[in-house]
């Protein structure tokens, strides 16, 4: 392809993000499964960038998990949607920053259906004022929090006490990136670089100084999907998905994931556990398994943050291998300490995958 | 019923996921579904394509249209802009409506899924909380987690959550006037009579099936027959 006909396709799958004042609505998953990730977040942008990232107490889930395990009516799920634009419309905000890539996806597929159907955008404003009496503007710019910290990942590679380099040979650290399925595949052009070449992350590991690694597998899914996993007769779908990306990715030397999904890191943390106790493989080295960051936790080891301040002691996958590798410090008798280093024991070990 | 395919052009998903297919079989080869269970997405939008009531009628009766995981892969890359796993989604909605997802294995499975949602966004403003998602149900989570579990607050604490606390943050007590809120929505759009309708379908399964609805949902939550599975 000559380079003019790239640079075209490249500049339809760019977004403009807005540098400042931002209206932030959390994850339910991120919440319950990296409640650290989600304390990171305004803790980077707001204490470390001095960015206005607002949040109100009284909005709610999206419903965006609900509606796909097809719990939800269509007009529930806009109108919940439509409730939390009321909430940021009256907190004078018009940009928002969703902490969830199923509520990313969400909000963009109510906003391109509205546009597509304006007498449904109608109804559902018709409906919300009937139960509420809340009215609302659309959002000017819609992003995903990894939007946000992608743009300011040069800010952030300044303020850097470690880079994602190993501190031994001085090679960039061995990357995979897992982008949550819906953030670009529904609307390519709402994600930095689309559906195929997602940037979003890559951005961030290369400004912090690391090598993104591809492998055969990197688009397909964590193997989540939804009723797939929220019932437990069918979570065999769930793993054999991941396996299928682990078993791509094993020949490349992956030293570390990175991810921007609430639940991808969960499932691809929490399914390495299950694959070495049922089959007795791992897939890092001497036993270990490879550790699957937020983009949080990774920004946070790179600013300088205790590691169990960042919640690393809630992966099932050891990160002590990655550290030392790196170099970051961190007190391993602390690891599962409450606050005012309380004693909380500990968990029990695996049989197989090696953890401290 | 009759005209199921003219119930189908209503659902707007319907009408974005559902244009001419060309029957390339894209769908399918990037399908996660298809990698695990007897699952063609390909056939399904061609059965759809049929308009025949009786053909279309089978699929809503059928295990089929629950393996989707609705991670919309195909909706990147099918080269008409179709989108399979959409059609999916307005399949289901009809199933449900209609009460013919009483009728297969993965379909019961609806009545714990509309209990645990419904019961995580009325009670606590979130579709997962700390409360219900009990590590029993989730062995696969680890003993980290197990862990996390059993040292719950102090563990969040940890994390800096704001559990159940007032204001903003992590895991906050979600206000009772919020709360209220999406119950008048549930009730305004439609998602109240579904509640009753889920219910009200799968308690006479249960009757038909000899259960009772604590057995049919535990069943229905825990089981899987082996016919789902690819060789």
């Amino acid at each position: 392809m000559i380079y003019e006909g790239k640079q075209k396709i490249w500049k339809d799958y760019q977004k403009e993000i807005p540098d400042d004042h931002w209206y932030f609505v959390r994850s339910c998953i991120r919440q319950n499964f990296f409640p650290a990730s989600e304390r990171m977040f305004t803790e980077i942008t707001r204490n470390v960038l001095g960015k206005d990232v607002y949040e109100t107490p009284y909005h709610t889930t999206c419903g965006g998990i609900a509606y796909h395990c097809d719990t939800l009516p269509q007009e529930t799920a806009m109108t919940i949607v439509a409730r939390q634009f009321a909430l940021m419309t009256e907190a004078g905000y018009e940009n928002y920053a969703a902490s969830c890539i199923t509520s990313f996806g969400n909000y963009a597929e109510v906003l391109e259906t509205w546009h597509e159907f304006p007498e449904l955008e109608a109804r559902i404003r018709e409906q919300l004022w009937k139960a509420t009496r809340r009215e609302f503007k659309k959002p000017k710019y819609l992003a995903h929090t990894s939007d946000l910290i992608y743009h300011w990942r040069n800010q952030i590679a300044e303020k850097a006490k470690f880079r994602l380099v190993d501190k031994d040979t001085g090679e960039p650290l061995r990357i995979a990136e897992h982008i949550g399925c819906h953030y670009a595949k529904m609307f390519p052009s709402k994600g930095v670089g689309g559906a195929e070449y997602p940037y979003v992350l890559t951005g961030m590991v290369e400004s912090w100084g690391g090598q993104i690694i591809d492998y055969p597998e990197r688009r397909h899914c964590c193997g989540y999907g939804f009723r797939q996993y929220h019932v437990k007769a069918n979570r065999g779908y769930c793993v054999s998905n991941t396996h299928k990306k682990f078993e791509s990715m094993e020949p490349y030397g992956i030293q570390a994931i990175v991810t921007n999904c609430p639940g991808c890191p969960y499932f691809m943390d929490r399914w390495q556990y299950f694959i070495a106790e049922q089959t007795g493989k791992t897939y890092g080295k001497d036993g270990f398994g490879i550790p699957v960051l937020t983009y949080e936790e990774l920004a946070g080891l790179v600013l300088g943050y205790d590691p169990w301040d960042l919640g690393l002691q809630l992966h099932q996958v050891a990160v002590e291998p990655l550290l030392d590798r790196i170099g970051i410090p961190y007190d391993p008798k602390a690891k599962y300490l409450g606050v005012n280093k309380e004693d909380l024991l500990r968990p029990s070990l695996p049989q197989t995958l090696k953890c401290f | 019923m009759d005209h199921l395919f003219e119930e189908l052009e209503k659902d707007y998903r319907f009408r974005e996921g559902y244009h001419t297919c060309i029957n390339c079989g894209t769908c399918t080869a990037v399908c996660p579904a298809a990698e695990f269970y007897r699952y063609d997405p390909r056939k399904i939008v061609a059965i759809v394509q049929t308009r025949d009531d009786a053909e279309i009628e089978a699929l809503l009766r059928s295990d089929t249209i629950w393996y989707c995981g609705e991670c919309m892969s195909c909706v990147t890359r099918c080269p008409r802009r179709n989108g399979p796993g959409l059609v999916i989604m307005a399949l289901r909605d009809l199933s449900i409506r209609l009460g013919y997802f009483t009728e297969s294995e993965k379909g019961r499975q609806i009545l714990p899924l509309t209990h645990t949602f419904a019961r995580n966004i009325l009670n606590y403003g979130y579709c997962v909380h700390p409360e219900t998602f009990r590590w029993e149900d989730h062995m696969e989570s680890g003993p980290v987690w197990k862990w996390h579990t059993e040292h719950l607050e102090q563990s969040l604490a940890r994390q800096g959550a704001n559990y159940k606390g007032e204001g903003p943050g992590v895991l906050r007590k979600i206000p009772q006037a919020s709360l209220d809120e999406l119950k008048a929505i549930f009730d305004v759009t439609g998602a109240t009579e579904r509640i009753r309708l889920v219910e009200e379908y799968s308690a006479a399964k249960a009757r038909e099936m000899g259960m009772s609805m604590e057995e049919y949902e535990r069943q229905a939550f825990e089981y899987s027959s082996d016919k789902h599975f690819n060789e």
